[in-house]
């Protein structure tokens, strides 16, 4: 019964909280109460305790105030008999559990026992999930690849079913954490036993060994609502009803529950994440604190990750090619080592490209696979390398020569989404690899053409009528087709050159982020992609012809009634209806007046820097301090969830080399300060754009970290190579 | 041989009366005095000296007329609404006095209180539009009280609290122009229209009546809480026992009965006192022993856990356990019949409000400024009453443990904790069909029926067919002295589906809201529940009925009326007062429900007042195109979220039932 529930959640609770208060008084009697503390690469301090109560832990005497909190959350358990009410209490305990276990791992931290190793195998797991790491998969949280999220606590009863959940997880697209233990086994040392790949790249994530480390996972959750949701600290009340909307979090407990466990599960109740267990423990059905049931348990494991799916009420849609081997999302990042590696094309070892063409309907016949060359299946079998081509060719009423880049683009996923399969590189540049493990499972070159038939419909279903796929695997019929794929990349080059704000009547916007950030539209033109990086003009204009109701829609851009600035009637009508009146007007070409909205996944963030009278950018992967004297996390919290603050925007690493970009401030004459990562990936581009601002060496002059780190090193630079921001207009 | 006369439910007053067969109780005089047939159905005017008139015969309702040409649903509407007005005049003045302890407390002049709740004050604060942030507490606390007061002699506009009710139900409100004024004006006005030669339209005259209702509802009893919780802190759950078995032998015994819980606070207070126990001690005493009856006792229950000695009926039985060395009264249910029965043991009675004299009693009269004091000094007289203790009296021992405490504010609190608290677990159980609907079940114990029960078949039978129950008054100590507030109740006697909202919770199946005046808590609780959405967006149409199914007072109909004007049919068991008009009837019943979707219904027999509760509740769910309700059967229909889904969500939408 509950009561049993409540009971351990409040008797655990009350345990953690007087042992991360022995922990606190021991390190401040080690180090004193001003050793300042932060997890690694997080602007939001203790995010759980911060997001609760407002309250910034920044030094250990902080953590003695914020364990006050928890105490206040502390409850007696309930009597054996006439108990008086328990589930507030226990849902109370539950968050005192998640205050104290935020005090215990951060205490980990100073003493450097986090993130732990597991002494067995040396394993070192995740530990704290950065602000970068969230932002990273913001576009994947809201485009429907990544639809929900799993905690898995403890072990499965033997090292097959603890593949068998976790595959089952990935193949529906559930990134999963792992935690915990049950009779000193976990699901993290059962899949190590088996040889999965575990972290990101594979969207399994062990975060510790034992149940406290699942307050990473809850940690990583709540930041979603501070960053993509705007909700300031201390509004609880919004904090966990978004968690409980937009949050798609459940937790699955294998084997037996202890103390803690129900203790943090209570945690995670709070926050609307219920959790289905494989042990007969007692079930909590009534919903309302959660959108449906508490506690549920399954006990047969083949069912265990639907029922969960089913009781966080999250509808998962997996439309897979007909393939010998797992397919989704979360195999994507997977690699293959040169051991592993059965077969590769490409990569500038053969001969390969990838290209996809407008076809009328007659020409093609629907989801054929046709491969093209003598012999292919010996030489395949024969393993090592071969050529490739594949061409994509689709038709449909809908169809647009347009959209031929837009479906190539997705070749990367389609191939890479497939297990033991690994793609890079785009067009002539390609690289594709097979694994030994594929093979073994069946998989051939005819799969390859059977996923991009099968994806290219599911991507495209309302432009794309029929696909064909032919794969060239001889060197004379690639290179044939080379040639006339190139002249196909070149046309589209310069279709893609010639397409300006001015050359078009319609712009985009995107509202994929509204399900995670609801008051946050991005405007996508032909010269300004989106912030995330990953919707240019075309992409937006596609996706309106896939679903003329989704979440990018056409705006009619009007009349251009500052040029300087770009602010168009069309954009500044549309953006008051579909941000709510939360924005009335917005300048698409400057960053200092009604400057774009972000949601949080920014690839980079743009920020005035006044005594430099320029500006500086920093991208998502930049860890190390800026010369505004804030990190790149800090940073984003002053820039997301959907507000208009002049002097600092988030955009898309492309949008720098764009000819728009700040154009209404005098360009890219103003960028002075940028990491020297994101230099060297622009550089080509960049150095085109300086060339034509008449400032062909810009990019030297544009400090970076191994210059400085502060504006007044900055400054001395600039001044040192003569940069041209130092003598332009004010910029404020 | 004749089969012995069942008096009451309660098995320990039985027995204390069956033991002294000689001692007169009011079960004994209702016995002897059968009620007047024809003032018993609203049939019998006596407002002017041309009658008193009787409005009896073969079709009365066309045919009879009073001296003065009025016809009888004239004169069944006018007994009703000076009903409604007498029972506005006690809560208002009770709600009044509180205002004023607190206005005393924020001047400084009732030391012995203070401001327990500051949240609650804030709170109260916040809707009275009253700024708090940064102000000293007491400071607010005087503007609260001042601006408290000012709805006692409002002479226009509208009562402080009635923009806390649903928008539509205010609307509904203001189309019929019901909306109170002022609850002195409101009073005042029925009494002056429904003396001979005033209003003689029916309808207009219960319209009155209902405006009158509300500054009950909305006014003097709503204040009562809320100043009460301001004063003495908000209920929270707290263990406590219940029933004539709470007295002990070996202690002082006190007891606190009435409904104003200032001085009753004090008394709690004192007998912890180490002087007064040592005092006690040096008499021959273990200890003090604490008890209260009727609402005084709901009130010190909720806050303190102090033991009940049941309601109504108990009053003279719990003298004749020849335990008790002093019995204190403040207002209100009061029967002077104590006096009497106190004469033949050693108890001392003591009156202590100026409104409340009893001859044959001690009267201290409660002063705020030295209540402390007071409390001391009538500690002191029990204790030295306790040597004066005979053998005499029924000293029986039986007893229940309860659990009593449920708050607004606790309520919202334990369906999600500090963080995720809310109504939104309530409506999703009714929504799902976990819980049938809700029921407050309320009013006196009567002692022409075996008295509480009908409460307690009530509380059986609406538990069993997952009826969730909120009680009040003295249906709480009927409840809670059988036993029934425990949450074992829920898990043995509830019906699947509230067994398990209350497994989840730990709850009993029966909530003790409070007082009769904590009826307001049942208003703000369907305000939230409306709130909350899935549900009805106004407090009519919600699966809720309320009951008093063995009222007596005047305070019940008042209660009554300000539920139906509300939203919320009530049943109220015994003959109807207005039997004798059909046409009164009529706009009790339909008139009502059409207009405010709320009604007023009499019913004498316990069985159909069940089936008339269940089918107002089955209809209300049926109206909301809720689930058809099934025992046992409440599978949440999931609606799965796909991106689009998420992307469109602005708030969070209930699942089913929409």
């Amino acid at each position: 019964m509950s009561k049993l529930i409540a009971t351990a959640a409040i008797r655990a609770a009350n345990k953690l909280v007087a042992q991360a208060e022995e922990m606190v008084e021991k390190a401040i009697a080690e180090k004193g109460k001003d050793f300042v503390f932060e997890f690694p690469d997080t602007a939001f301090y203790l995010p759980m305790i911060y997001a609760m109560t407002g309250f910034p832990v920044k030094t250990l005497g902080d953590m003695k105030v914020a364990l006050g909190f928890a105490k206040e959350l502390q409850h007696a358990e309930p009597d054996e008999k006439i108990w008086k009410p328990y589930l507030g209490e226990a849902l109370d305990s539950g968050m005192a559990t998640l205050f104290a276990e935020e005090i215990i791992l951060a205490v980990r931290y100073i003493y450097g026992l986090e993130p732990c190793k597991d002494p067995e195998t040396g394993y070192v797991y995740n530990g704290f999930i950065t602000d970068t790491i969230q932002r990273n998969l913001g576009i994947q949280l809201v485009d429907g690849t990544m639809p929900g999220f799993a905690a898995i606590l403890g072990a499965a009863p033997s090292d097959d079913i603890a593949v068998s959940i976790v595959r089952e997880l990935q193949e529906k697209k559930i990134l999963t954490f792992l935690s915990g233990q049950s009779n000193g086994d976990s699901v993290t040392k059962q899949l190590l036993r088996k040889g999965v790949e575990l972290g990101w790249d594979s969207w399994i994530v062990p975060l510790g060994p034992d149940t406290e480390h699942t307050l990473y996972a809850l940690d990583w959750a709540i930041r979603a609502s501070l960053i993509f949701g705007g909700i300031k600290p201390a509004n609880f009340k919004d904090h966990l009803k978004y968690q409980k909307d937009r949050v798609f979090a459940f937790a699955i407990a294998l084997g037996p529950l202890d103390d803690v466990k129900w203790a943090t599960g209570a945690g995670a109740i709070n926050m609307g994440f219920p959790a289905v267990a494989d042990t007969d423990v007692p079930v909590i059905h009534p919903t309302g604190v959660c959108t449906y049931e508490e506690v549920d348990t399954e006990f047969d494991h083949t069912k265990i990750v639907q029922k969960a799916i089913e009781v966080r009420g999250l509808k998962i849609i997996v439309e897979r090619p007909d393939i010998p081997v797992a397919f989704g999302p979360a195999f994507e990042g997977e690699r293959i080592r040169k051991e592993d590696m059965f077969i590769e094309f490409g990569g500038q070892r053969t001969p390969a490209f990838e290209w996809v063409r407008m076809r009328e309907m007659e020409d093609i016949e629907d989801n054929k696979v046709i491969i093209v060359g003598d012999k292919w299946q010996e030489r395949f079998a024969a393993g090592g390398k071969m050529p490739i081509g594949i061409l994509i060719e689709a038709a449909g009423r809908k169809m647009q020569k347009d959209f031929e880049s837009v479906i190539e683009r997705k070749i990367h996923s389609n191939i890479n989404e497939a297990q033991g399969v690994w793609h890079m590189g785009q067009r002539d540049q390609n690289w594709v690899r097979i694994s030994v493990g594929a093979k073994i499972c069946g998989f051939t070159l005819e799969h390859i053409g059977i996923i991009q038939n099968t994806l290219t419909h599911n991507r495209f279903r309302s432009i794309v009528d029929k696909v064909q796929t032919t794969i060239f695997t001889d060197e004379a019929s690639v290179n044939k087709m080379l040639e006339e794929a190139r002249a196909a990349y070149k046309e589209r080059d310069k279709r893609l050159g010639s397409l300006t704000d001015e050359s078009v009547e319609t712009f985009y916007s995107c509202l994929l982020c509204q399900s995670f950030a609801p008051a946050h539209v991005c405007v996508i033109s032909p010269e300004r992609l989106g912030l995330c990086g990953a919707y240019n003009w075309l992409d937006g204009k596609a996706a309106y012809e896939i679903d003329p109701t989704g979440g990018n829609q056409p705006i009619t851009k009007g009349e251009l009634v500052d040029p300087r600035y770009g602010r168009y009637t069309g954009v500044d009508e549309y953006l008051k209806k579909a941000s709510g009146g939360a924005v009335e007007t917005l300048n698409l070409y400057t960053i200092m007046e009604n400057p774009m909205t972000s949601c949080g996944c920014f690839e980079c963030i743009l920020a005035i820097i006044p005594e430099a009278n320029g500006v500086m950018i920093v991208n998502r992967g930049f860890t190390g301090m800026t010369p505004i004297g804030m990190k790149f996390s800090t940073l984003a919290g002053t820039v997301g969830g959907g507000a208009q603050t002049p002097g600092f925007m988030g955009i898309g690493i492309n949008f720098v080399t764009s000819k728009k970009f700040l154009f209404g401030d005098g360009g890219l004459k103003r960028l002075v300060w940028m990491p020297k990562g994101l230099k060297e990936r622009i550089a080509d581009e960049f150095k085109k754009r300086a060339e034509e601002a008449g400032v062909p060496n810009l990019l030297d002059m544009v400090a970076d970290e191994s210059i400085c780190e502060d504006s007044e090193k900055l400054l001395e630079h600039l001044t040192s190579v003569g940069h041209p921001a130092l003598e332009m207009p004010s910029i404020i | 041989m004749e089969k012995k006369k069942i008096r009451t439910a309660q098995s320990g007053t039985e027995k204390i009366i069956d033991s002294m067969p000689d001692m007169e109780t009011c079960f004994d005089r209702a016995d002897k005095m059968k009620p007047c047939p024809i003032g018993h159905e609203g049939a019998c005017c006596k407002n002017c000296h041309m009658g008193p008139c009787r409005l009896v015969g073969k079709d009365a309702e066309n045919t009879m007329k009073g001296v003065c040409g009025a016809k009888l649903p004239v004169v069944t509407a006018r007994y009703f609404a000076r009903m409604v007005a007498a029972g506005t005049a006690c809560h208002g003045d009770h709600g009044r006095d509180m205002a004023f302890t607190l206005l005393a407390v924020a001047e400084g002049h009732a030391k012995d209180f203070q401001v327990k709740d500051v949240k609650k004050l804030y709170r109260t604060a916040d809707i009275l539009g009253i700024e708090f942030e940064g102000r000293p507490v007491l400071d607010v606390a005087k503007d609260v009280a001042t601006k408290i007061l000012e709805d006692f002699g409002r002479q226009r506009g509208e009562m402080n609290f009635i923009k806390r009710a649903p928008k539509k139900t205010q609307d509904r409100w203001k189309k019929y122009g019901i909306v109170p004024r002022g609850m002195d004006r409101e009073i005042a006005e029925v009494m002056d229209r429904t003396t001979m030669g005033m209003d003689a339209d029916p309808e207009s005259i219960l319209d009155a009546a209902l405006r009158c209702s509300l500054a009950n509802g909305w006014g003097g009893s709503m204040i009562s809480t809320d100043v009460t919780d301001i004063l003495f802190g908000t209920p929270m759950p707290v263990r406590a026992e219940a029933s004539l078995g709470i007295f002990r032998e070996d202690e002082v015994n006190i007891i606190v009965h009435g409904h104003e819980p200032s001085l009753a606070e004090m008394i709690v207070e004192a007998v912890s006192e180490p002087e007064l126990i040592e005092y006690a001690k040096s008499k021959g005493a273990k200890g003090i022993n604490l008890g209260g009856m009727c609402c005084t006792a709901n009130e010190v229950l909720m806050r303190h856990g102090i033991a009940t000695a049941g309601g109504f009926t108990n009053q003279e039985p719990a003298i004749m356990t020849g335990l008790i060395d002093a019995f204190t009264v403040d207002v209100q249910c009061i029967i002077p019949a104590i006096v009497d029965v106190a004469k033949k043991f050693h108890t001392k009675i003591i009156t202590s409000s100026d409104k409340v004299k009893i001859p044959g009693a001690v009267h201290i009269p409660f002063d705020e400024h030295i209540a402390k004091d007071q409390a001391r000094q009538i500690v002191r007289l029990a204790i030295d009453n306790y040597p004066n203790r005979t053998k005499k009296g029924s000293f029986i021992t039986e007893k229940s443990t309860m659990v009593g405490g449920f708050s607004h504010e606790y309520i919202e609190y334990m369906q999600g904790g500090k963080y995720r608290g809310s109504f939104r677990p309530l409506n999703d159980a009714i929504i799902a069909g976990r819980v049938r609907g809700v029921v407050g079940l309320a009013g006196c114990d009567n002692p022409r029926w075996p008295s509480t029960g009908i409460h307690r078949y009530l509380a059986t039978e609406l538990i069993k067919n997952d009826v969730l129950i909120v009680s009040t008054g003295c249906s709480s100590a009927a409840c809670g002295g059988a036993g029934y507030l425990t949450p074992e109740m829920a898990l043995e006697n509830a019906g699947p589906g509230l067994r398990e909202v209350c497994e989840a919770i730990g709850i009993p199946p029966i909530l003790h809201l409070g007082a009769c005046v904590d009826n307001t808590r049942i208003l703000t609780i369907a305000t939230a529940m409306a709130a909350e959405g899935g549900l009805s967006d106004e407090i009519g149409g919600m699966p809720a009925v309320g009951i008093a199914p063995e009222w007596i007072t005047e305070k019940a109909v008042s209660i009554g009326a300000y539920f139906a004007a509300s939203g919320v049919p009530v049943i109220f068991g015994g003959e109807s007062p207005v039997k004798a008009s059909k046409e009164v009837t009529r706009i009790l019943t339909e008139v009502w429900f059409e207009r405010y979707r709320g009604a007023f219904v009499f019913e004498p027999d316990p069985e159909k007042m069940l089936a008339t509760a269940l089918d107002y509740i089955d209809k209300a769910r049926a109206a909301l195109k809720l689930k058809k309700y099934e025992p046992g059967k409440f599978t949440t229909e999931k609606v799965l979220m796909d991106m689009t889904a998420r992307r469109e969500m602005k708030a969070a939408k209930p699942h089913v039932g929409l």
